[in-house]
Parts: C-alpha cells; structure tokens; sequence
C-alpha cells in the first residue's frame, strides 16, 4: 500500500485537506491503477451503503414508541378538546332549540294577535260580510276565483250555529275565507288561510287557547290552517271547530 | 420521530436481534428525553442521538460480550496484509448485497459500526468521533481497518462461494 492507496479513502470520504485533495486527484487522473482502486473503492462505498440499510421498524414497533416518548401535552390537548367540543355542540344545539322555539312562541303570538284583528275588525265593520247568506252552498261557491284553494263547511241544522255570510281577509299576504257564525248572541269567526303562507309551522298542529280574552281554536287539516275564534264560550268554540273538521274529512 | 428509521437500523446491526435493537431504541429515546437539557445547542444533534444508543448498547447484554470478545485497541494493530483481490468488482451486481450484507454481520461490532456511520449514515469523520467517543486520527485508522477487514471477509466468501 503507497502513500497514495492509503489516501484513497479519506480522499473519497470528503475528508481530506483542500491541500491534498488537488494532489491527489492529479494523481489519479495520471496513475491506472489508482484510477481503478478509486472505481472500485467508489463501488464498495455505494454496496455498503445499500446493504446497509437491511432493516426497518416495524409498524407494531413504531406505534409503540411513538405512544411510550410522546409527552403528554401532545395528548393532553386531544383529550380535553374531544369532550369541551362535545360540549360545546351540545350547548349550541340546546341554544339553537331555545331559540327556535322562542321564535315560533313570538311568531305564533304575532299570528293569534292578527286573527284577533281581523276578527274585531270584523266585529266592527258596519259590512262585516260581503256575502250573506245562511246557506252553505251559497257562501261556498261565492269564494270560486277569489281564492286559490277551496273547503267544505258543514251542515248546521242539528246545531245552535247560524252561518251569516264570509269574506275574504288577508294574513301574512295571503289570502283566505273568513265565515262568520253566530251563536246566541255571540259572534266568531272561523278562519281558513293555506298553512304554508304561515310561516315555519310555528303554531304546530292543534291549538286551543286564549287570546286577547277570546277563545282561539287553531288546527291544520288538508293542508289548511283553521282559526276558530269569538267571545263566546271555549266550548262553544270547540263545537264549532269540530264540525268545520268533521266537514273537511268529507 | 427523529432518526427513527435510521437508528433502528443501527440497532439492529450492532444488537443483530430484532427485540433487542427495540429494546435499543426505545432506550435511546426515553434517556434522550430526559437527558435533552443535556442537549447543547449548536452542536451534532444526530451524532449525539446515534451516541446515546450505542453507549446503550455497549451496557448491553451483548454490548458487554461484544466487548470482552473484541480488543477495541485493535485499532493501532498491524496492518493486515492488503488483499490484491477486488471483491467490489462482484458487488456491481445486486444479488451479492446479501453477500455484503452476511460479511457486515460477521466483521467485529466496532468495525461494522464505524463502517455503518460513514457510509450509511454519511457521517463526517468529527461526528463519527463524537459519536464514539474516539479522536478523529482513531476515526481514520479504525476505518481503515474496518474496511481492510470487510474486503478480505469478502474474498474469503466469494472464494469459498
């Protein structure tokens, strides 16, 4: 082994001094022998290099140390985000119900207090009907062409009701028949408007309560939303809503 | 993970036992855990990391055997006589890299640990004397050696082969 042979691998390590390297590589480039102990030196270097690299981690192994080194403030974050997310959501969502349901309060309470005023204004008015008539199949076919659906209204001669006429009133832009019945001395209203001009179902299905003093029943069938309301007494009201419902089945 | 990849397959050369080199390098990581204030700045994060695994080693089961079987003062013996052989020439093929790879698992620990780091882990010859904790001029003559070595295992097997 000469001088050079023993330099040969630190030359090609990248280790030798600036002032040896040009000395080297100057010999090489004149010297066979060198040039082919380079080559095959270069060769050796790449071989160990690949045969080197022989094993690898397996995934089992991987996963295990990555749980055992991991500190726990890189979990720490994971399990106290998953249950306040959770709560956060639960909380949203019970604030979204809350109001969603003050909504639909606020809004039915605006729909009751504008059937009252058409009721009263109905109750006030020196022509509170445009048609009269006690015949049903008089009123009935006077809303052909002012309406954009139609309804069945009952027969009246086995009850205390009095049919005295209808006309057309307006809620929340849409139109609808208001009928007006009298019984004894009271006077009420019976409302039919489509349901979908209502808004987002905010009256539910069924509903009887008190408004302003008066009695209210409210109930979707068909399609139809039905107010029923007047001064006289809940039961009175009652009776009337179940004959415009038992009319409507027909 | 740092290093993971690459300080497996130093463990698993240097133990040559797939349960031992995890043991190895889960070792490796816990104590560079808790020694990383130990850590400084500025200097060879990779050698020191490839440091931590091979002391773990040499306190070892079969680090303590490695070392009562192998003289690690080798280094300054004499030169082994240079084979006129080229071996290399038949590792241009890459159906001898298991050839390679079986004399690499039979040269002595401390060789195919300094081989490993300069020519897989293409550490500088400083970071390879940080990492074993020898001068740079121990570095040289090891590697030489270790090569030395390698080549004549080499010719022995593609002799006998």
């Amino acid at each position: 082994m000469d001088q050079w042979t023993e330099k040969l691998d630190v030359y090609l390590d990248g280790e030798l001094p600036a002032s040896e390297m040009t000395a080297v590589q100057e010999h090489v480039r004149g010297c066979s022998g060198c040039t082919a102990d380079v080559l095959s030196r270069v060769q050796m270097k790449r071989a160990i290099q690949s045969a080197g690299q022989r094993y690898s981690p397996s995934a089992e192994f991987r996963q295990r140390i990555r749980q055992q080194i991991s500190p726990p403030s890189q979990r720490a974050p994971w399990r106290i985000w998953v249950p306040a997310a959770s709560f956060a959501i639960l909380l949203l969502f019970v604030s979204l119900t809350f109001v969603t349901m003050r909504q639909r309060q606020i809004a039915s309470q605006h729909l009751y207090s504008e059937i009252a005023d058409l009721h009263v204004s109905m109750l006030a008015s020196a022509n509170p009907v445009d048609v009269i008539s006690t015949d049903r199949h008089t009123v009935k076919p006077w809303f052909q062409g002012k309406l954009p659906f139609t309804f069945n209204l009952p027969e009246l001669k086995d009850s205390d009701f009095t049919l005295i006429g209808g006309r057309v009133a307006y809620l929340e832009q849409s139109p609808g028949a208001e009928l007006i019945y009298q019984i004894r001395k009271h006077q009420i209203s019976a409302f039919i408007f489509q349901d979908r001009a209502m808004g987002s179902g905010a009256l539910g299905d069924s509903l009887a309560r008190r408004h302003a003093t008066f009695n209210v029943e409210s109930w979707n069938q068909n399609n139809l939303r039905y107010f029923v309301i007047g001064d006289a007494g809940a039961k009175d009201i009652q009776n009337l809503a179940n004959l415009l419902k038992q009319a409507a089945q027909q | 993970m740092p290093l993971f990849e690459q300080l497996y397959n130093f463990a698993h050369w240097l133990a040559q036992d797939r349960a031992e080199a995890e043991d190895l390098v889960q070792e490796t990581y816990v104590k560079a855990l808790r020694g990383f204030s130990s850590f400084q700045p500025g200097t060879n994060f990779r050698a020191w990391m490839y440091r931590i695994l091979r002391n773990t080693f040499l306190t070892s089961r079969t680090g303590l055997k490695n070392a009562a079987t192998v003289a690690l003062d080798a280094d300054d013996a004499a030169e082994l006589p240079a084979g006129h052989e080229s071996p290399e020439t038949i590792l241009i093929d890459n159906s001898r890299r298991e050839l390679l790879q079986d004399a690499l698992g039979e040269i002595p620990a401390h060789y195919r640990e300094i081989l490993l780091l300069c020519e897989v882990e293409e550490m500088s010859y400083r970071d390879i004397a940080e990492t074993l904790s020898v001068p740079i001029g121990t570095v040289m003559s090891r590697l030489s050696r270790a090569r030395q070595t390698l080549r004549a295992v080499l010719t022995q097997k593609t002799l006998r082969g």
